[in-house]
């Protein structure tokens, strides 16, 4: 008898380049796509508005694209796990296929249910296609260990067989004999909720400026690669005003959701680049994005703790302030600054914000200004951003926050100057805090510098109209690069790493104001007979680069990690 | 025997391990470093006979927790956990739950090394979060040292600066505790903290010939005249802190008088508090008395200011030899740092408008023959000038930190060119810092192109018409 199959749709919503889905289909009798509106996932609590109709909306266009197929989308209320048995049962299943998911709770979850499945009876198919590469592969070239670097990770790619190339779309010649039973109240019972029926208020909810989806994913990316055919630049592109908007092109949310295959774009993108450039062969910063979302779910699959600071061993333990009211003012944009709450406010109105304004909030919030943890921030984000992605939102969070991957901290972007130097007219304020509309270009970014007569010119007096800032930006930047380098400079002293340069003649490399935890080392040397103690740790005329060197050592982080595992 | 209770430090390393695996560590460790320990293991005794000077060696490579465990083994084993030289340093953490995430010392162990150590304490910090009661509870120990004598004190915020939030009076009469007792205090950190004149003329009073080192960056309450009496009297002064408002060319020749031994550091701190706010110069004449006194000392400048504050800086030469610029500067600014900074050794940049270094670029390293470290954020180089700079400058680069975007790609290099050319003039590989993408799949057109395609009427609508 041919089996009857279950996919279950988790990420991965589409039906190009799923091979888990051909498997479903394969010689099978019956085949039912069900996706969970799972807790794991959903937790609705967590997720924003705007995440949570881009989802509905992909799994709308799941279901009318399966209809094609005179197939259709079950959406099953409740936990896979409770919700399994019946199913296998009631359908009578004998195949169950789905997407490798290489985050640790994922994998934790799938594991429960393909014990459930072999206790049924169940043959489970799992295939790896939301990545490029097969992680574990990865980290079994690096000796065990993720790559901690992106260089690192880069040399380890390039070693690797380039990525397997995408499967057919499923299609009704691929269905063959395999049929979905729908019954007549398929609709009540297993259709796509709606915003309302989720408890969300959608009254005076504006259109999404990202709607979700397969089919507005593979729209997308064919002007996004018109466009880059166009420029016929594959450098990365340079920031300005313009990118600071959404943009038509922008494919981030659909490969978060898998509405895109990152296959199907890594191998468009070479085919363009070839027909471009002549035949010439890609080099990997070709593929920059992809990468880094590759590079940081390598990072991520075998940490359970990799999205907090606490227990996490790749992250720098840093005394970051819990400040509820600063945080909540950030989150808010009502920071006073207004290139902040701008990137805030388009956040929250529509889900994605550039990059670079990433980096600007993101620094903002932890070791430009407010010193707040980054685990704050990335919860933010994981209510508001549609890309949001557990492994690579922690990663980014983690590298801007200079808690980990060794970056250069000596620079932070200014909250006044950075937003300035992109969008000099100050449009995107304007566009997104319309209360400064009336500021003059000269003032919009610092609108508190302004004359009263501006402001009231402006109809717009800061610290009743808009707030006041709420930091010196100065001098908090001050004393949190200070913070920074007391950080690692205490880092740099767990391997007795005494390859920073000394200036005094003093000798004892001993610590005076970091002592404890240096396992041993400055302990043993605490006792030389230190009259003064030496500039290796004043931070008098410790240059600042010397610090920056450590971005190499990721092996000091090694170390790092090694002490809070001892 | 029952754990010793409060000893909470490094609690998630090292809270589960059970005394005996603190033991198979001990003798892991004694034979690391070859001491000759009788291997035979059969009974307690000869644990106990382990010399006190070998246990201590031991001890000293032990964290305090699993010190701490080790004492219970044995009476001897105990003795040694209270040897002086294991409490000479110590570094004190008062952090509140509700500012902070990290864990406070145990205030049971305060008090015991307040009842049992305090005397032997020489090397001290606080790290204190950014509550005013950690700062008062560091206060507090503070001024219950009274019968130590320190050669070392810190007093680290580690957020924000706590210390300036304790009634002033109060922690100047902490302070003052310590300066008063210890009579040989060589090195102070108290940054960021209320510390005034009067005080500091307490400090002078009792530790002026061991004081070499003072940091005391943004003490708001000194005054010019305040730092000036600890130069005049504390001749071995080496290392010094402060902020530009407290530099003054009688600082200066203080400093570079006779009696007083070379200067090693100096670093001054330049910060802007309200815009277009106007900064007093140093004469030339006194920065040159400095270097004639002391020709090898470092003087390290942080700048936190506007573009328009630059007025008074860098129009004489400075013998600056490490130069952070926190905010924007300009290029005309840095034009003159090539000129004039003839000792620089480390600059940074951490942003600029968006015209190119390129000029100011060549001449620091034609001007700066000393420079072997340079970090660029927000700035914009063109990859021709940046090889040719590193062309210059060569091998003596041992730190070369800049953000990929800084470099813009023109007719001879590409960005995946210049990382040969860079390596190949520094003689060891070498790439840009990367920022991750975190996720950009959009195709924005770039100035050059926006620029370009301004010509072809049409094109950028697409660019400009976002999605409704």
């Amino acid at each position: 008898m041919a089996p009857n199959s279950i996919h279950w749709f988790r990420k991965g919503l589409r039906l190009h380049d799923n091979p888990a889905l051909l498997q479903a289909v394969r010689g099978a009798g019956t085949v039912r796509c069900v996706y969970f509106l799972d807790p794991w996932f959903a937790g609705s609590s967590n997720v924003g508005v705007n995440r949570w109709r881009f989802l509905l909306q992909c799994l709308e266009d799941l279901d009318a694209n399966l209809r094609k197929l005179n197939s259709r989308l079950f959406v099953i209320r409740g936990q896979p796990a409770n919700v399994f048995p019946r199913l296998f049962k009631e359908w009578k299943i004998s195949r169950l296929t789905f997407e490798y998911d290489s985050e640790p709770f994922g994998k934790e979850r799938d594991a429960a249910i393909k014990k459930l499945a072999m206790e049924a009876g169940v043959e489970v198919n799992v295939k790896t296609s939301h990545t490029l590469y097969d992680l574990d592969k990865i980290i079994e070239l690096n000796g065990g260990q993720p790559p901690l670097t992106y260089k690192r990770f880069q040399t380890l790619i390039s070693r690797l067989d380039p990525p397997e190339m995408p499967v057919e779309t499923l299609s009704d010649a691929l269905m063959g004999g395999c049929v979905t039973p729908v019954s007549e109240d398929h609709g009540d019972k297993y259709g796509v909720p709606s915003l309302e029926e989720l408890g969300f208020d959608t009254e005076g909810l504006p259109t999404a400026v990202w709607p979700g989806g397969e089919t507005e994913a593979l729209t997308r990316i064919e002007r996004h690669l018109e466009r880059k055919a166009w420029v016929a630049n594959f450098e990365r592109p340079r920031m300005n005003a313009n990118s600071l908007l959404a943009s038509p092109t922008g494919l981030s949310p659909y490969l978060r959701f898998g509405c895109l295959s990152c296959r199907l774009f890594y191998f468009k993108l070479t085919d363009l680049y070839r027909k471009v450039k002549k035949n010439s062969s890609p080099p990997l910063s070709l593929y920059g994005q992809l990468l880094w979302r590759e590079f940081f779910y390598t990072t991520a699959t075998n940490n359970p703790r990799f999205d907090k600071m606490e227990g996490n061993p790749i992250c720098v333990r840093i005394p970051w302030d819990k400040n509820p009211e600063a945080l909540a003012k950030w989150a808010e944009a009502k920071t006073g600054f207004p290139w902040i709450d701008a990137i805030m406010t388009q956040l929250r109105q529509e889900g994605w914000i550039h990059h670079l304004a990433r980096h600007a909030v993101a620094c903002f919030l932890t070791r430009g200004d407010l010193w707040i943890s980054w685990e704050e921030g990335m919860k933010v984000f994981e209510e508001l951003l549609l890309d949001a992605d557990w492994s690579v939102n922690a990663g980014s969070w983690m590298w801007l926050s200079c808690s980990s991957f060794f970056q250069q901290f000596f620079h932070c972007y200014c909250p006044v100057g950075f937003g300035r130097r992109t969008d000099p007219n100050g449009d995107f304020i304007r566009r997104y805090l319309p209360v400064l509309r009336g500021f003059p270009a000269k003032y919009i970014y610092d609108p508190w510098n302004a004359p009263e007569s501006v402001q009231a010119a402006a109809k717009c007096v800061i610290g009743v109209h808009y707030p006041k800032p709420m930091v010196h930006h100065a001098e908090a930047s001050r004393l949190n690069i200070e913070r920074m380098k007391q950080i690692y400079q205490q880092l740099s002293r767990y391997r007795g790493l005494a390859r920073l340069p000394r200036v005094t003649a003093a000798g004892a490399s001993c610590s005076t104001f970091t002592i404890k935890k240096t396992r041993g080392r400055a302990a043993a040397n605490s006792d030389c007979n230190r009259t003064y103690t030496s500039n290796s740790n004043s931070l008098v005329g410790r240059p600042l680069l010397s610090f920056v060197s450590i971005t190499n050592i990721f092996e000091l982080l090694g170390g790092y990690g090694y002490m809070l595992r001892i | 025997m029952k754990r010793i209770k409060g000893v909470e430090e490094d609690s998630n390393s090292s809270s589960s391990k059970s005394p005996p695996e603190v033991c198979k560590k001990v003798r892991k460790q004694t034979s690391d470093e070859s001491v000759a320990v009788v291997a035979s293991e059969s009974t307690e005794s000869d644990w106990a006979r382990l010399p006190q000077e070998l246990l201590l060696h031991i001890f000293q490579y032990l964290p305090l927790l699993d010190r701490a465990y080790a004492s219970q083994v044995c009476r001897t084993w105990n003795q040694a956990f209270h040897m002086p030289e294991l409490w000479r340093c110590f570094e004190f953490e008062l952090n509140q739950p509700a500012s902070s995430y990290l864990k406070a010392t145990h205030p049971d162990l305060i008090k015991q090394i307040i009842k049992r150590h305090s005397n032997h304490l020489q090397y001290v910090s606080f790290k204190v979060d950014s509550s005013t009661e950690s700062a008062e509870a560091a206060c507090d120990i503070l001024s219950q040292l009274v019968n130590c004598s320190l050669k070392t004190l810190g007093l680290i915020s580690t957020a924000r600066p706590s210390f300036m939030e304790v009634p002033k009076s109060h922690f100047i009469s902490a302070l003052t505790v310590v300066f008063v007792n210890s009579k040989s205090l060589s090195s102070l950190k108290i940054d960021d903290t209320p510390v005034d004149d009067p005080s500091l003329k307490v400090l002078v009073a009792n530790n002026s010939d061991t004081l070499k080192l003072l940091k005391m960056s943004s003490c708001p309450h000194v005054s010019p005249a305040g730092i000036l009496c600890v130069a005049d009297q504390c001749h071995g002064l080496r290392e010094l802190a402060l902020n530009y408002h407290l530099l003054s060319d009688e600082l200066l020749l203080a400093l570079s008088s006779e009696k007083h031994v070379h200067l090693e550091h100096l670093r001054i701190d330049v910060v802007s508090e309200n815009p277009g706010q106007h900064f007093h110069t140093i004469k030339k004449s006194s920065w040159d008395a400095m270097v004639r006194h002391s020709p090898k000392f470092n003087l390290v400048m942080y700048f936190f200011l506007y573009e328009d504050e630059f007025g008074p800086f860098f129009n004489e030469e400075v013998p600056v030899t490490h130069l952070y610029f926190g905010r924007s500067v300009s290029k005309e600014v840095l034009g003159r740092v090539g000129l004039h900074c003839p000792r620089l050794v480390e600059l940074v940049v951490c942003a600029n408008g968006l015209r190119p270094l390129d000029e100011e670029l060549i001449r620091i390293a034609k001007h700066c023959t000393q420079l072997s470290a340079i970090g660029l954020g927000e700035c914009e180089v063109s990859c021709s000038a940046f090889v040719e700079f590193v062309k210059m400058c060569g091998r003596r680069l041992s730190q070369l930190s800049i953000m990929e975007e800084v470099l813009i790609p023109d007719h001879k290099y590409s960005l995946d060119e210049i990382h040969w050319e860079v390596s190949k003039h520094l003689g060891r590989v070498w790439f840009p810092d990367m920022m991750p993408t975190w996720c950009r799949f959009v195709t924005s057109v770039s100035h050059r192109c926006l620029r370009r395609s301004r010509q072809l009427p049409g094109c950028t609508r697409k660019a400009r018409t976002p999605r409704a």
